[in-house]
């Protein structure tokens, strides 16, 4: 099935991406941006399902909307934050801060202008109907040791986890 | 109007990028910027699948990772979180000044 | 216009795969609107069943034998006041009740009702029914925060973490599942759920009975998890009356309230169509390589129109049972007509063409109907766990045990 609308889709997606990222970093509520920050996610899971990636789509929307978000819900009900959001919220270095990210952002548009030629061509087939199986075939070969090291970091950090929580070890 | 290219797509990761870089550096309550380390590695994630569909499936597969790195950088994070606000009773990032207490 | 509809029916791909956005959306009602009737059905059967399990009679005045209880169920929730709490997040506490009842429907794409009888057919089926029914523990949360209130926020904090351990066991036994669909000369799985059923009909074996007890176990896992999935009894904690009055949605009521009970009766079907899906075979007659044959086709394609028929025979002995009275005359010609339209339904299964369309959506109705009685029964029968033998049980009992039938899995896989 040929894709319909793409134009309309994109312009949607990434607008949705981009402003639930204003909120995130906007709103006093830690809560708010928590789930501004999913509304987020699920449009990005969207943008990758554009880009023939069916398979991190799924990963994003099980892994990140349904786990790691559900954790950040979890701590700002453990953590009372009633006091933060009274409190001012931005810190004292707030304008340099921005400055440098403003200079980094024309960084990139300058590279974005300079070279946009490059990023243009060379688009190759995209393979919709065994996306899964190759990207299994292809952490399981190609990708072996980094996978390995990666189910490693997993096990550090829950024991990390563990052991900054507990209150007596 | 023009056809959507990789380029378009490289774009919304920056901008989602530099609105995690501002998050981080102006913030002050952690689990706002952990939050904001999410948007990041999210912007890198959207890159990388967005050149996948340039140079294969390599970039996926580092999208991958880079969401399991994403999850053990959030347990291990929000842990830290949870044992500093029992000790401080504040989640301000300007109120962690003491390496000892 | 018309060769765009007719063009579809002589295809053999879901409508979502032929890219046939009329037949989708015909789809799309026909499901959304099936599973609004199922969720009506439960409603009426749950509160009868679980009436004739405790020797009672149940709903029995609206309507013969209170047929139209949940009709006037949702009459009465429509019209209540709908109360929200002063002290609530106005916004996070309107969007709880959508976001768990969009999580619970949009699950519904990928189930497989037949071989070209579902919206669509993707690439990665179960793992987007697994993500996306996990988004309902979100408006778990955020029913219970927004709330404002101690009972939903302690509600809500059980719930994320029962829902979060035990979608770890069920993740696992869905992948040792995954694993048997592999067993092909390729060596090539797949995920998606049509692919899922086609994978047991090449090995001639519902995964429940693959490599004997392994299937079995992961089965049994998965039966377990999604009972805590979905917070029935007994791992109803998130919503335990008698300490928490109602969990997250104690400050929920009128139509939000319902829109709750909706998705919750959604997410239950849904998890059955997997587990109906991943292990017994989903749209298959029973015995498809054992009873062979044109006979036992005819024979087992006849069985959706008997069991409508005797529905009716039922309805009619309802009708002959009724108390003579003249109070009772309206319920008695109700009841009447309810029997006639069973049998009506009785006779037009009969027919050939709808005979062999309806079959495969007869056998995946009929098992989810096991699964759904079966939480009924569950909750008859069973006391509620404690918050600590929960977690204990999801953990260290269900979690090794479905590694372990992970692994075993894997080298039955590369030894047979």
């Amino acid at each position: 099935m040929q894709p319909v609308a793409t134009t309309f889709f994109f312009y949607f997606l990434s607008g949705i991406t981009v402003l639930s990222g204003i909120l995130v970093i906007t709103r006093n509520n830690a809560v708010h941006s928590a789930l501004a920050l999913i509304l987020g996610l699920l449009a990005q899971a969207g943008l990758y399902l554009m880009l023939y990636a069916p398979f991190v789509a799924g990963v994003q929307i099980i892994l990140y909307a349904g786990g790691i978000m559900v954790l950040f819900l979890f701590v700002i009900m453990l953590v009372n934050l009633e006091r933060a959001q009274k409190e001012e919220q931005f810190n004292k270095q707030w304008l340099v801060g921005l400055l440098a990210a403003v200079a980094l952002g024309g960084l990139l548009f300058a590279v974005y202008v300079k070279g946009g030629t490059l990023f243009t061509e060379h688009i190759a087939q995209p393979v919709e109907n065994s996306n899964t199986q190759q990207i299994g075939v292809m952490l399981y070969g190609n990708y072996m040791f980094a996978f390995e090291i990666a189910s490693l970091l997993l096990l550090v950090a829950i024991i990390g986890a563990v052991v900054m929580a507990k209150k007596r070890i | 109007m023009a056809p959507i290219t990789t380029l378009h797509y490289l774009v919304v990761a920056a901008a989602l990028f530099i609105l995690g870089v501002i998050g981080v550096l102006t913030r002050r309550n952690v689990v706002i910027i952990l939050m904001s380390i999410e948007l990041i590695l999210n912007a890198v994630n959207l890159n990388l699948v967005a050149f996948s569909r340039m140079w294969g499936l390599h970039g996926q597969v580092f999208a991958i990772f880079v969401i399991t790195d994403a999850a053990a950088e959030a347990a291990v994070g929000l842990g830290i979180l949870i044992a500093f606000f029992r000790n401080k009773e504040t989640v301000n990032m300007d109120e962690v000044d003491l390496l000892k207490w | 216009m018309l060769d765009y509809i007719t063009s579809y029916l002589s295809s053999n791909t879901t409508p979502g795969q032929a890219g046939n956005v009329f037949w989708a959306l015909v789809y799309i009602m026909v499901v959304f609107g099936g599973v609004s009737v199922a969720v009506m059905a439960m409603n009426w059967l749950e509160r009868k069943a679980l009436a004739h399990f405790q020797i009672r009679l149940g709903p029995m005045r609206v309507g013969p034998h209170g047929l139209l209880q949940p009709i006037a169920d949702a009459i009465k929730l429509l019209t209540k006041e709908d109360i929200v709490p002063s002290e609530a997040d106005k916004f996070v506490f309107w969007l709880a009740p959508l976001i768990i009842l969009c999580a619970s429907f949009t699950v519904y794409i990928v189930v497989p009702f037949g071989p070209t009888h579902a919206i669509t057919d993707l690439n990665i089926g179960i793992l987007f029914m697994l993500g996306v029914s996990s988004l309902s523990v979100l408006g778990v949360v955020m029913a219970g925060w927004a709330s404002n209130s101690h009972y939903p926020l302690i509600g809500a904090l059980r719930s994320s973490a029962q829902m979060i351990s035990y979608e770890v066991a069920m993740g696992l036994a869905v992948v040792s599942a995954i694993l048997m669909t592999s067993l092909n000369a390729t060596g090539t799985g797949t995920l998606s759920m049509i692919g899922i059923v086609q994978a047991q009909q090449s090995q001639q074996m519902w995964f429940l009975f693959k490599f004997f007890p392994l299937g079995f176990i992961a089965f049994g896992i998965f039966a377990i998890a999604m009972v805590a999935e979905t917070n029935r009894a007994p791992f109803d904690l998130p919503e335990a009356e008698s300490e928490l009055t109602a969990g997250f949605h104690t400050e929920y009521s009128g139509l939000r309230w319902s829109l709750f009970m909706l998705g919750e009766y959604a997410a239950m079907i849904a998890v059955s169509s997997i587990a109906v899906t991943l292990w017994v075979g989903g749209w298959m007659r029973p015995f498809p390589n054992w009873l062979t044959g044109e006979t036992w086709d005819l024979v087992f394609s006849l069985i959706p129109g008997f069991l409508f028929l005797g529905l009716a025979f039922i309805a009619f002995i309802g009708v002959a049972r009724m108390p003579k009275h003249p109070y009772f005359r309206v319920q008695t010609i109700g009841l009447a007509g309810f029997g006639a339209v069973l049998g009506l339904i009785g006779l037009v299964l009969f027919a050939p063409p709808v005979r062999d369309r309806i079959q495969d959506i007869f056998w995946f109705c009929a098992k989810v109907a096991v699964f759904m009685y079966l939480y009924i029964w569950y909750r008859a029968t069973f006391p509620r766990y404690r918050f600590d033998q929960l977690m204990r049980v999801g953990w260290k009992v269900l979690l090794p045990v479905s590694i372990g039938v992970l692994i075993l899995t894997a080298i039955m896989g590369v030894l047979f």
